[in-house]
């Protein structure tokens, strides 16, 4: 049998996220990269839960709950103190949803890439606002069931990982709460970066996704082996897929697994699995030019 | 040794000197007319290498304002100056500043807020932020907002306070008015302002904390009161720092300031750079024989209600003039001036004047000393200078 390694000592125990959540995944991995020098930003959402409630605090770290909009705005002050201040071996990480990050965050992110400051960004997409209740997002995907988009959402899912490839962001990733061990490269590789670095996680939420706690994991798989979700990441300029699925599988048993997709039926089915394919084997010639 | 140099300087370049003379260690703002000045010389002192700080070029007054809080997270001496909009942008944060209790210096270039759209001044943009928990000093004129800047940072950094401050200058009146100011030896504000360093780390990595988490019924009220404990004992700190800042800097201040006011039958209560003018129209009248005097407010946050009282209870009229209107009631420091006098002061005359840069003439000053001597009592605030209106 496997051996795994034991994961995420740097988060306490008896967090009060949902059973299932892959926020709380993500984030143990990723302390476990980042290590003790770290300080950890959480805007108003689920990671919130991480930085505790009242006199409890999750993270084994020094930790700021920020604005809803503005993690990369603090980040930035704080970032730039260390860096007058002579400390050079803190990591400065923002730890924020989907909606705090493509929606009223945006412009916060934008400023602090362009300036280019030494920190961390991470973004958990749950693909909703989740800890108000499940409300629509930038992020949500089309045609998904939120409580403010009752028959499904009308509109793309925002590309932010495309606005921040085009402002040259030094670092730029994707990832998947299913697929760990990319994920901490990709933060091994981000730490050592001296500048911004964006990586954007694709994280399933049985709550508000509407499917079994325990197809967590699974479900963030199927979003990736589908072609839904690649995994890559952009180095200066340079685009790698960091993970190829042998074969594409049909993108019906990840929607049709979870209640959200409802007002999707097969022929939409069947154009969300065009639209996947072809983008993705867009990436795939651009990974062999990339990379010879 | 003189210990200063005297220099021609407008109210924005002599706060931009105040804050490279207190070594601020990052900066970061947004432009914004009156403060734009202010911005443009720090980030030149930065850049030309005088000032060793970090300038953060931030893409809103919202961002500006979490970075000049992240920054004094950390320990550094971080600074932010802002007006108008941009201080109403920064609303939503104003209070975290004040509530994590950092000692953040932003100055407030006062400009009236829309709408309509005005340029110029008035205090509507800093009374929108004085329940937020900040240190709240007007400054006169150049040389008060100079010195305001040195004497907030060793006020803010009083392990007993631990408070941000944000000294107002009037818009165009102060910030672009060239004016004599002595602006103090660096050696000297160095003894005044030692290097900040807190005894407690908020980032500790020994001992990690979270900060500004969500809080619960139960504990709330208890960090809002610890809060109100700090702003009260500014009322003992802000006089040590003002009578320090004399020893060193030969120059006095006080949260309040009375002028001929021993005899006087009518006090005028105002703040900012109209307080000049009032004390140029007190001597006028005096010389006419009227019984007029002044109460210069300088802290309005805290106030310094005993000390107000103290100096007013003996009048037989109180005349407070504000520099926005309190739509729906009345100017906020007349609000404050009755509830000083409450229950059996003198009668408080509520007026208005100088909203969106309207100058406060003599005559203007003149028309309320002679309405507050003429009639009984008022009910309603009085638009001192309203085309039309009754002192028209
Ligand atoms: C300025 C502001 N507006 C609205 C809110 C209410 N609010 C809190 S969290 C949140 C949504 C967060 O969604 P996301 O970033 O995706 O995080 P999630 O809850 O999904 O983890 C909203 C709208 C707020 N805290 N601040
Ligand atoms: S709502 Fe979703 S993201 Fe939030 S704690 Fe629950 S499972 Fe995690
Ligand atoms: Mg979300």
């Amino acid at each position: 049998m496997k051996e795994y390694p034991v994961i995420g000592q740097m988060l306490h125990n008896g967090l009060t996220t949902c059973e299932g959540c892959s926020m709380e995944i993500v984030a143990r991995a990723m302390l476990d990269i980042l290590g003790p020098r770290t300080v950890m930003l959480t805007p108003p959402s689920c990671s919130a839960i991480l930085t505790g409630a009242g006199l409890e605090t999750g993270w084994k770290v020094p930790s700021f709950m920020s604005n809803l909009e503005a993690v990369a705005a603090y980040a930035s002050g704080i970032s730039e103190a260390y860096a007058i201040l002579g400390v050079e071996d803190v990591n400065v990480v923002g730890f924020a949803g989907d909606g705090g990050t493509v929606d009223i965050g945006l412009q916060a992110l934008s400023g602090a890439v362009e300036r280019g400051h030494r920190f961390i960004y991470v973004c958990y997409d749950n693909e909703a606002y989740m800890n108000t209740g499940i409300q629509r997002s930038g992020a949500t995907p089309p045609g998904a069931w939120t409580t403010t988009t009752p028959s499904g959402k009308i509109g793309p899912k925002k590309d932010v990982v495309a606005m921040l490839a085009a402002q040259g962001i030094p670092y730029l990733a994707t990832a998947s709460a299913g697929f760990i061990e990319d994920f901490q490269r990709k933060v091994r590789k981000a730490k050592d970066i001296d500048g911004p670095a964006y990586i954007h996680v694709h994280a399933p939420c049985p709550t508000g996704w509407r499917f079994a706690p325990r197809q967590t994991v699974n479900m963030a798989r199927l979003a990736v082996n589908s072609g839904l979700w690649p995994l890559f990441e952009i180095t200066g300029h340079r685009f790698r897929l960091t993970y190829r699925p042998k074969q594409l599988l049909p993108v019906g048993e990840y929607f049709r697994s979870q209640g959200r997709f409802s007002s999707l039926d097969d022929s939409a089915l069947d154009l969300v699995e065009k639209e996947a394919r072809d983008s993705y084997e867009r990436l795939l010639k651009r990974h062999e030019e990339e990379n010879g | 040794m003189t210990g200063h140099k005297y220099m021609a300087l407008d109210g924005n370049a002599a706060v931009a000197l105040g804050a490279a003379l207190c070594r601020v260690q990052v900066v970061a703002a947004y432009p914004i007319t009156p403060q734009t000045p202010i911005v443009e010389r720090l980030a030149s002192e930065i850049s030309s290498g005088k000032l060793k700080a970090r300038y953060i070029n931030a893409e809103s007054e919202h961002s500006a304002l979490c970075a000049t809080i992240g920054a004094s997270l950390t320990g550094a001496r971080a600074f932010t100056a802002t007006a108008s909009a941009g201080l109403a942008l920064m609303h939503e944060v104003t209070g975290v500043a004040a509530g994590t209790r950092l000692p953040i210096v932003m100055p407030v270039v006062n400009r009236a807020l829309p709408s309509p759209w005005s340029l110029w001044c008035d205090h509507s943009d800093a009374m929108g932020e004085r329940d937020q928990g900040w240190i709240q000093l007007f400054a006169q004129n150049a040389q008060e907002a100079l010195d305001f800047i040195i004497i907030s940072y060793r006020l803010a950094e009083d392990e007993r306070v631990l408070l941000p401050v944000m000294p107002s200058l009037d818009g165009f009146f102060t910030s672009h008015t060239v004016q004599g100011v002595k602006v103090p030896d660096q050696e000297l504000v160095d003894v005044f302002l030692p290097p900040y360093r807190r005894s407690k780390p908020y980032f500790d990595f020994n001992e990690p904390a979270a900060i500004n988490p969500l809080t619960t019924p139960d504990v709330f009220t208890e960090a809002k009161r610890g809060h109100q404990v700090a702003m009260e004992n500014v009322r003992k700190v802000l006089p040590e720092v003002f009578g320090l800042f004399a020893q060193h800097f030969k120059r006095a201040y006080s949260p309040i300031t009375p002028y001929r006011i021993e005899d006087a039958e009518i006090i005028l209560v105002c703040m900012g750079s109209m307080v000049g003018t009032v004390k140029h129209t007190v001597d006028l009248l005096r010389g006419q024989g009227l019984k007029v005097g002044l109460l210069k407010i300088t802290a309005f946050r805290p106030f310094f209600k005993t000390e107000v009282r103290e100096c007013l209870k003996y009048a037989e009229r109180v005349a407070v003039i504000d520099r926005s209107a309190g739509l729906g009631s009345e100017g906020p420091l007349s609000l404050e001036v009755k509830a000083a006098l409450y229950p059996d002061g003198p009668a408080v005359y509520s007026f208005s004047a100088g909203l969106g840069g309207r100058d406060v003439t003599p005559r203007t000053i003149e028309k309320i000393v002679k309405y507050t001597a003429t009639h009984k009592s008022t009910q309603d605030p009085v638009w001192a200078d309203l085309k039309g209106g009754v002192l028209d």
